[in-house]
């Protein structure tokens, strides 16, 4: 979606503002939230593309006014809610209501070096051969939709290399909406910044993105 | 957000749902285990052993799990190798994706607009503001981690640093210098 998460190119911000010796968090409560928004999702209800749309999905004046850690919370309430774990009333009042739904899996303090350690890869065998090789000429697509891709806006109708044939991944745009993980080949696709910013682009810039194959066609 | 944050974990504890234990146990392995020390080491070690930096540029996930690290948000990992032509950086424009095995959390303007915004747009622009002006000759390659790679950028190792072992050279290499916001440090005089 054209969401407020779609940030490559926009402007206004302000500088970046690096903190120095910057600590790893910023308040009790954000080791809190890590550790919820963690083990919330090791509970096996969502998939990772779904939590990414959940954030995105926040209202763009609510996600730009919010800390990362507090995009987080407000993305797991409502996923919480979506999947039956938790209800609205319960939020509002701060207090257990109803029972929840079964979750797959309830992550545990001596479980948590493995989950951690062991990760969640979402590399999977794809049926066929790659489309694409390294150096082929593609043009990215240009779409809009309204759920969850990974091609960003700035990198839309395209063209460019391809510089990588990488592994086969799950399927963000479907993977997100129950759709399943429907695995493609993905490559690494180079640009020159001038076929992306135009006039004025840094003529030393290359920007690359990691594009699925249904993201790509020849050119 | 505090008190949102602990009613939200006190719900779910209270339904079984969240051992708030395993939190503890989070915190602490992104406190004390997981940070830009183990990158720093992975940086070290190709700096001194090419065979190393050979696997690395060929299959960063298993040269990397060979150190011991792996692991969340570090299952598909990519090495780039700063050269003396071209100077590598990385961003997740669309959201925070972050090489955690290697560099543990990502720091607050990482995953902020401004940093996200313009990483892809005016690098120089950025990198300035870290203190850092590259030679206006040198190539600059923006890592846009749209999809599961993790980019850890490996920089180039310092001049003066000849017969140093991997411990003290790991000493140079910060967190910024692997993600492209900054160089590894020079030998102190």
């Amino acid at each position: 979606m054209n969401g407020p998460q779609d940030l490559g190119g926009q402007m206004g911000f302000g500088p970046v503002a690096p903190e120095q010796d910057e600590p790893y968090f910023h308040g009790e409560w954000e080791k809190r939230a890590l550790g919820v928004t963690i083990s919330a999702g090791a509970m096996g209800a969502w998939t990772i593309d779904e939590s990414r749309h959940m954030r995105e999905s926040l209202h763009p004046a609510d996600y730009y006014a919010s800390s990362y850690y507090e995009i987080w919370i407000k993305a797991l309430e409502r996923l919480l809610v979506r999947h039956q774990f938790v209800t609205d009333e319960e939020l509002a009042k701060g207090e257990v209501l109803s029972p929840a739904a079964t979750p797959k899996r309830v992550l545990k303090a001596e479980n948590v070096a493995a989950v951690l350690a062991k990760g969640a890869p979402c590399d999977r065998p794809v049926k066929g051969a790659p489309r694409f090789k390294a150096g082929d000429r593609v043009r990215t697509k240009n779409f809009h939709p309204a759920g969850h891709t990974r091609l960003p806006r700035y990198a839309r109708g395209k063209p460019g290399v391809v510089e990588a044939v990488r592994e086969g991944f799950v399927f963000p745009d479907s993977n997100a909406h129950g759709g399943g993980e429907q695995p493609q080949h993905v490559y690494t696709v180079v640009f020159d910044a001038g076929e992306i910013w135009g006039e004025g682009a840094d003529p030393t810039l290359t920007v690359s993105i990691d594009a699925w194959e249904s993201y790509l066609e020849p050119a | 957000m505090a008190a949102r944050v602990r009613a939200l974990e006190t719900i779910l504890v209270r339904k079984g749902l969240v051992d708030p234990a395993a939190i503890d146990a989070i915190v602490e392995t992104y406190e004390t285990k997981v940070g830009p020390r183990n990158g720093a080491k992975v940086v070290a070690k190709a700096w001194s052993d090419p065979s190393f930096a050979e696997w690395l540029r060929r299959d960063a996930t298993a040269a990397i799990a060979s150190l011991g690290y792996s692991g969340r948000q570090g299952e598909h990992m990519q090495a780039v190798f700063n050269t003396a032509d071209t100077h590598n950086l990385v961003v997740c424009t669309l959201c925070s994706c972050y090489p955690w095995s290697v560099l543990g959390l990502p720091p607050v303007w990482y995953k902020a607009p401004p940093y996200r915004s313009r990483a892809v747009i005016d690098p120089r622009g950025v990198l300035e503001e870290f203190g850092l002006t590259l030679p206006s000759d040198t190539k600059i390659r923006v890592w846009d981690s749209t999809a599961e790679l993790r980019y850890l950028v490996v920089p180039m190792r310092p001049p003066g640093t000849e017969g140093w072992d991997e411990e003290r050279l790991s000493e140079l290499v910060t967190r910024d210098s692997m993600i492209g916001t900054g160089l590894a440090l020079e030998p102190a005089a």
